[in-house]
């Protein structure tokens, strides 16, 4: 049986509650060795890229630094290109803001990647704009949230410009003649917006892709249109069948009024799995997992954020709390992406009690069911099902698949799943190209 | 060997010659691949030198000083150096990586973290190369500031001590630099070797008290901390400048390990010495190791004369004589060995050799001149340390903060 493929990619496991770190079997989330691990055991699975997400400040609660999960990642660009030297084919593709960046420097920075990894450079473009991440960056004065797309499209409106300025032949270098440069112009630009003013040369010769692959991972209507408008792929979460369906069919069908097709914009969920000998097995370990994920303290300091208060002094193991979040800016989690999740707090906490009172859950079990939860629990049989299922029915076009141990959470899976995928036929058993444009099918750029 | 020199190449396109891309033996074609650096990088590494630099500028390379030129018979195009110097970490072993980064237009928190990713990925060999940008049409490519245009005799103007306006901006950009090295150290500081700790008992992956702020206020910009990425293997990866005068000596000696310096002849090597050295005292690091490493520009062959004629040669297809900031030297790997050593005895603690065309003059300097050195007990026999600071004779730093904690 074949049908339509599916695509995968390798989170990085990283800073979020999701990084079991207290597992004997993690090892560092810097040392370079890690990201070599990960990245040659989804080379050696085929699958697509390898993912880097991004934060530019460390988060922190109650005017304290958050020191409950994995605190520290290295720089996006560098660690991406290293791993360009112990890599042949796989993709590789990092989180870049537009908020805290300038487009000459991000340009020419991708342009660089995508020529020492030959074609295999993508870009997720996000938009966070707080000014408590402008902290850290000398500029200072950043973005009110409703420009945050605007810029990012100017932005990416201008690194491509900055791409494109470069055709691709200027380079004869014939030594005889003395011609290094066909075109006295090569990398000529000037771009004019409200965002951007900017002139001169472009200094990186086009790439072997032309571009990176982008990716878009923001989840607003603005987010979903300016993915449908200029993405190659969209980083979502929603990872289950009907979120994603429904998700699925929103953005392909904003494609049509850009001129493009739905295959012209891949949808590419997180996913989370735990892999056993038996169904049983991975439930019960999917149980162990989840409790390491959320600790009674993580539990504590999870509903904080969406209560916008200290609740240091209610136990975790009993109910929620009983009065209601403070609505508005939110002052005790800063640099949190969940914290932009709640739009609506106090309709969230009265959510989170009737599923306390429904199943009898304490703080901590509620936060278990309403966080992180595992997308593919089972053997690897179940978990290949699972993922072909959803893919065929147009939940998704594959997963960005987050394990929750660095860098050994993704053998498993490679030496199980992906071999089940191949004998539907709707997993890649060679990689036919050799760029990531390749990989994802994405044909000639537009 | 009683006092070892120091030994850096500077890669550049196809070599510091303009016509160095129309040699026979040089790839024009491939100096946008990555096995074009790591070939050259892994020569430097079979040479056993400290360390290579990889130039890197925020606009297209050009002739004219103060503007773009549109030439079409010269290298133009580079890649990101930091990118390259990446690259090429996990295919070597022992050789220092020192790319060029841009201070006048980047953000020091984003290339505090590369730099420190960067020693990562090559277990303790990075550093960077600080350097301004005073051209006018390289900050329009960033449209956030305006720098006035100014021409090459003015800039020899205010190193004869005029030029006053220019006095101003000058030292602006690189009091600016000055703080933006401060800043990168403070980041590369802002967490503690141990901050880490995974401690299971109480549920924590690291301990705050151990990750600072680093709160830098200064009349630039202002920076908070601390960094996302830990403080990396070296503690603080070499920080090396460019200075050919007054205001950028005293950038490196407030800032630097490593400086480079152009001195045309042993006598100038004594005054820039001097000048330094007192510009260190002055910044309170007189007990501080900073190196002042030459630069020169070789053309090395068997006989001065050969040397004499490709250099020749190549100026013939350049259409005009090569001149540089830095000596340039043609003649003999034995011969240059001699002026290092002359040098090196007036207090120059390192060289940082520009190879005029590669992969010519690179192998002449691996296989010719650092045999020669060896020879004269000048130079070492094998990598004796894992780091770049090793190499470079550096203590590993004790963290700032920690100092103020404990
Ligand atoms: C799946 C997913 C992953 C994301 N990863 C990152 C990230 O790594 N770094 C980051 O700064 N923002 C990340 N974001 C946040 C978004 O890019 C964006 O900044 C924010 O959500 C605002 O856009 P929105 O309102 O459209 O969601 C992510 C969002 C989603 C949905």
């Amino acid at each position: 049986m074949t049908g339509k493929q599916v695509h995968l990619a390798a989170h990085f496991p990283g800073v979020n509650n999701t990084t079991v770190w207290s597992d004997p079997a993690a090892g560092s989330h810097i040392e370079f060795d890690s990201f070599v691990h990960l990245a040659r055991t989804a080379e050696r699975a085929k699958f697509d890229f390898f993912f880097l997400a991004e934060g530019l400040r460390l988060r922190e609660q109650g005017g304290q630094i958050y020191d409950l999960d994995v605190v520290g990642r290295p720089d996006t660009f560098t660690v991406l290109a290293a791993l360009a030297a112990v890599t042949e084919r796989i993709g590789l593709t990092g989180t870049i803001n537009s908020t805290f960046n300038e487009p000459y420097e991000v340009a020419r920075q991708f342009a660089s990647l995508d020529h020492l990894s030959a074609g295999r450079a993508g870009w997720n473009v996000v938009t966070s704009w707080d000014a408590f991440t402008g902290e850290n960056f000398r500029r200072g004065g950043f973005l009110p949230e409703s420009e945050r797309y605007t810029r990012a499209k100017q932005f990416l409106a201008t690194a491509t410009e900055l791409f494109d300025s470069w055709r691709g032949d200027e380079i004869v270098a014939d030594a005889d003649r003395g011609v290094f440069l066909a075109d006295p112009n090569a990398g000529a630009f000037a771009h004019t917006d409200d965002h951007f003013d900017i002139s001169g040369r472009f200094n990186v010769p086009r790439s072997p892709q032309g571009r990176p692959v982008i990716l878009q991972a923001g989840d607003s209507d603005a987010g979903r249109e300016f993915a449908a408008a200029t993405a190659d792929a969209i980083f979502s979460r929603h990872g289950t069948r009907e979120a994603g369906q429904a998700f699925y069919a929103d953005v392909k069908g904003r494609l049509a009024k850009y001129g493009r097709t739905p295959d012209q914009l891949l949808v590419l969920p997180a996913a989370t799995f735990v892999l056993g000998d038996t169904d049983a097995d991975a439930q019960e370990k999917a149980g162990e997992v989840r409790r390491l994920q959320v600790s009674g303290q993580t539990a504590i300091k999870f509903a904080e954020q969406l209560w916008n208060t200290d609740l240091s002094g209610y136990d975790p193991d009993g109910p929620l709390p009983d009065v209601d979040p403070v609505v508005g800016e939110n002052t005790i989690a800063r640099g949190r992406a969940s914290v932009r999740m709640f739009r609506d707090p106090i309709a969230v906490a009265n959510q989170w009690r009737a599923l306390a009172a429904e199943k009898n859950l304490s703080l901590r079990e509620v936060v278990i069911e309403v966080t992180g939860r595992q997308n593919f629990i089972g053997s690897a049989a179940t978990v290949a099902e699972q993922i072909n299922t959803l893919v065929q029915a147009d939940a998704s076009d594959g997963f960005i698949l987050v394990p929750h141990l660095t860098p050994g959470g993704l053998d498993e899976f490679a030496d199980t799943v992906v071999p089940l995928l191949q004998e539907r036929g709707v997993f890649r058993t060679e990689y036919e190209g050799t760029t990531l444009r390749d990989h994802l099918g994405l044909g000639p750029l537009p | 060997m009683s006092a070892p020199l120091h030994l850096a190449v500077a890669l550049d396109g196809a070599g510091w010659h303009p016509a160095a891309w129309r040699e026979p033996d040089a790839r024009p074609t491939d100096l946008f691949t990555a096995d074009y650096w790591a070939h050259l990088v892994r020569e430097a590494e079979a040479g056993l030198v400290d360390l290579v630099t990889i130039e890197d500028a925020i606009g297209l390379q050009s002739d004219d000083f103060d503007a773009q030129d549109d030439r079409v018979d010269r290298v133009r195009g580079r890649l990101d150096a930091v990118l390259i110097a990446a690259r090429v970490a996990p295919l070597t072993r022992h050789v220092g990586l020192v790319p060029t980064a841009t201070v006048t237009h980047t953000e020091p928190f984003h290339v505090s973290k590369a730099i420190a990713t960067l020693d990562y990925v090559s277990s303790g060999r990075g550093g960077v190369r600080v350097q301004v940008s005073g051209k006018a049409h390289e900050a329009a490519h960033f449209g956030r500031r305006t720098i006035p245009p100014f021409r090459y005799q003015d800039v020899l103007a205010l190193n004869a001590g005029q030029a006053p306006e220019l006095a101003t901006l000058f030292s602006d950009l690189f009091d600016e630099a000055a703080d933006y090295v401060e800043v990168l150290r403070r980041l590369w500081d802002s967490w503690e070797d141990d901050a880490e700790i995974r401690d299971a008992a109480t549920g924590r992956f690291v301990d705050r008290d151990k990750l600072h702020y680093v709160d830098f206020a200064g009349r630039f910009f202002r920076v908070k901390g601390p960094s996302i990425t830990p403080r990396p293997p070296q503690g603080q990866p070499p920080v090396a400048a460019l200075a050919h005068a007054t205001i950028p000596y005293r950038l490196a000696a407030r800032s630097a390990d490593v400086v480079f310096v152009t001195p045309s002849d042993v006598g100038a090597a004594r005054a820039i010495l001097a000048e330094v050295r007192a510009e260190q005292s002055a910044a309170g690091r007189g007990s501080e190791t900073l190196h002042v490493f030459a630069d020169v520009v070789v053309f090395l062959d068997e006989s001065p004369r050969a040397a004499a004629d490709r250099a020749a040669r190549l100026d013939d297809r350049a259409g005009e004589t090569f001149t540089s900031d830095a000596l340039v030297f043609t003649g003999t790997p034995s011969g240059l060995a001699d002026l290092l050593q002359e040098w090196h005895a007036a207090g120059i603690s390192g060289f940082r050799l520009r190879p005029a065309t590669v992969p010519h003059d690179l192998t002449a300097i691996t296989r010719g001149l650092v045999p020669e050195l060896q020879r004269r007990d000048l130079f070492r026999r094998g990598y004796e340390a894992p780091t770049l600071r090793g190499l470079l004779g550096l203590p590993r730093p004790a963290n700032r903060y920690a100092e103020a904690t404990s």
